[in-house]
């Protein structure tokens, strides 16, 4: 017999805890991006975790979709960073604050 | 009394999978938020998500797994090295200096917070059993069953989400073009030159380009 799934629950609460605190933490926006991608693979291993659990496939049909969209979403997100540097040296959040009235 | 309570319903090796598979996660996510320079950080990501594949397997969630490696490891992993190394910021950063007073101390209450309420929302019977009409996971293989799965029922989501990864790219590509010569109505064109941006448009844009070729 396997882990049960409590396990699994708690290990992706806590990756989920990491992923949020150095969201929080860091100001290198690459790595607050880092961070948000540890926090989607909390929640892929959650629902991972749910559908074998509840002997649904459905779980795993919503992790691709959520592999598709963190994929879009780094790729428009790191465009937008280009974008940002290329016009001022500066690696943090805080030198992007120019959408600030 | 975790550890014990672990083999006691768990085979050995299914134990010491998840045992492995765990600690390379939160080793790797700790690398992640810790870790002063942005390419290690990267690193201790492909080790997290190698870790969350150990675990797919075993979940029984083989093509996950490998699309995990593939995708994830593989693809955006190295197109947060390429931007890293093309952008010049893999600087060393002061990863604890406060950017306002009690940044790190708020950072951790908030995270403490995040913790007890995922945990509080975990303990809650949130889940019903009812299960969704895709059937279950068992009966033939995985890949069999997530096709399946993806072109029938999910075939409308799936292609709304090749919609989406087309918007993404051609999104990519329009913020990540360098203004050509030419291109005049960019508007860092027209602060090099310091005029009105909105000039660039009108008829002394020729004019405007030819002064900026000879000036090159």
């Amino acid at each position: 017999m396997s882990i049960s799934g409590e396990w699994y629950l708690v290990l992706s609460a806590v990756l989920f805890t990491i992923g949020a605190v150095g969201l929080l933490v860091r100001r290198n926006v690459l790595v607050m991006f880092m961070c948000v991608e540890l926090m989607l693979n909390a929640a892929n291993l959650t629902f991972v975790t749910f559908a074998r659990e509840l002997n649904d496939i459905g779980g795993q049909v919503a992790v691709f979709f959520v592999l598709v969209v963190a994929a879009a979403e780094v790729v428009v997100g790191l465009g937008i960073l280009v974008a940002i540097f290329r016009r001022k040296v500066g690696a943090t959040a805080d030198d992007a604050h120019t959408l600030k009235g | 009394m975790g550890a014990p309570v672990v083999f006691a319903t768990a085979t050995l090796p299914d134990a010491i999978t998840f045992a492995l598979g765990a600690a390379i996660i939160i080793i790797g996510a700790l690398g992640v938020v810790f870790m002063r320079n942005p390419v290690h950080s990267a690193l201790m990501l492909v080790m997290t998500l190698f870790g969350v594949a150990v675990l797919f397997v075993e979940e029984n969630a083989q093509f996950l797994a490998a699309v995990q490696v593939i995708v994830y490891a593989g693809a955006i992993v190295v197109l947060f090295l390429f931007v890293i190394m093309l952008l010049g910021v893999d600087r060393q950063e002061h990863v604890l200096a406060d950017s306002f007073k009690g940044q790190r101390l708020v950072a951790f209450v908030l995270g403490i917070f995040v913790l007890i309420e995922v945990v509080l929302l975990g303990n809650g019977h949130w889940t019903t059993g009812a299960h969704s009409v895709q059937g279950g996971l068992r009966g033939r293989s995985n890949v069999v069953l997530l096709g399946r799965s993806i072109f029938t029922s999910y075939l409308l989501p799936f292609e709304v989400t090749s919609a989406l990864l087309v918007v993404a790219v051609i999104g990519a590509v329009v913020l990540a073009r360098r203004p050509g010569r030419a291109d005049l109505g960019d508007d860092d064109v027209g602060a090099t030159h310091g005029k009105d941006p909105t000039d660039a448009y009108g008829e002394s844009g020729d004019a405007n380009a030819a002064e900026k070729v000879s000036s090159s």
